[in-house]
């Protein structure tokens, strides 16, 4: 199945889901945040998408996108099928995990909240996984200051150790 | 030749006079042992120099230990990670004195290619280092120099001023 035949399933299926098809380097589709998971789950089993290459999220001015790499092993395709998700709310962005769906999703979606920030629902160990809880800020987002701490700087911010 | 000449004779061969500080230091710096620390790609120069081309087995140090416990030297291989940093200050705590601390590369020395949010500027924030290798990575030669260096520093202590037998803690 090509990529155009997905999309055209998906069109069929949940005719109001999809936002837009913007012309960029892969195929890909922008989906409504809330209809992430009926969109994922049909994905998985219909069109056969079982391997969910990659997860990451984008800091654009007026919003965040969360983009997701699809690829199918039985069919071999050649280019992602990159299913895209614009999230307005820069305050609070959060969205439906996918890991129930597919378990790479598992580290990639904590990554993207260590780094930017996304909180994703339903996913079972949302925690920081490169940097520690009580680092402050988000640092891949745009209005996060880049630049070098001392350790007497960050020491405040760790977690306490045991009290024996 | 009579007797006693014979017994002066192989006197003056088997006797040395020296000093307490030149014994002491020179078995220190004979059996130096290292802690493999390494972090990151300075481990793999350290490897190197530890193998068979650029041996320093030769200077007695091929025991790398892997317990703090029993070495005497840290090398501080690779880059520092603010995530990592607690621990090596542990470790450095659990290493019993006297206790020297290397920063190869220039990760360790001074943060290395990485002015990032992630990266601490150099180990000596946290330890006192005694010696210094640049390099990214240095050659295994380099990092041998530094170990010279390092024996050269330990010969210059007296016994007299070493800070882990004076009567007030050390550091």
């Amino acid at each position: 199945m090509t990529n155009d035949e997905i999309l055209a399933k998906l069109r069929e299926k949940y005719p109001k889901v999809v936002v837009d098809t913007p012309e960029l380097i892969d195929f890909t589709v922008v989906v409504k945040s809330e209809a992430l998971t009926e969109v994922a789950t049909f994905l998985h089993d219909e069109c056969r998408l079982d391997y969910l290459a990659d997860v990451t999220a984008v800091d654009r001015p007026e919003r965040f996108e969360v983009v997701y790499h699809l690829y199918s092993v039985k069919n071999q395709t050649p280019g992602p099928f990159v299913l895209k998700v614009y999230l307005e709310d820069k305050g609070n962005p959060k969205v439906a995990s996918v890991t129930p769906i597919w378990r790479g999703a598992n580290f990639q979606e904590r990554e993207v909240y260590d780094l930017m920030g996304i909180a994703f629902e339903g996913h079972p160990n949302l925690k920081r996984i490169l940097l520690w809880e009580g680092f402050p800020g988000h640092p891949l987002r745009k209005d996060f200051e880049n630049r070098t701490f001392t350790f007497k700087e960050l020491e405040p911010t760790r977690p306490k150790p045991p009290d024996w | 030749m009579s007797e006693e000449q014979l017994v002066e004779e192989q006197l003056k061969r088997n006797i040395f006079l020296t000093t307490v500080d030149a014994v002491y230091n020179w078995g220190r710096k004979c059996s130096v042992w290292p802690m493999a620390f390494g972090l990151a790609c300075c481990a793999i120069e350290m490897i190197a120099a530890a193998a068979a081309r650029y041996d320093f087995s030769r200077f007695g140090m091929e025991i790398m230990r892997p317990s703090p416990r029993q070495a005497d030297l840290m090398i501080v291989a690779g880059t520092i990670t603010h995530k990592m940093a607690p621990q090596v200050l542990r470790l450095y705590h659990q290493m019993a004195e006297p206790k020297y601390v290397l920063a190869m590369g220039s990760c360790a020395t001074a943060g290395g290619p990485f002015p990032s949010y992630a990266v601490l500027q150099g180990i000596d924030e946290l330890l006192p280092v005694d010696v210094y290798v640049p390099g990214c990575p240095p050659r295994p030669e380099a990092l041998i120099e530094g170990f010279m260096k390092l024996h050269d520093k330990l010969m210059k202590q007296s016994i007299k001023t070493v800070p882990w037998y004076q009567k007030e803690p050390a550091r």
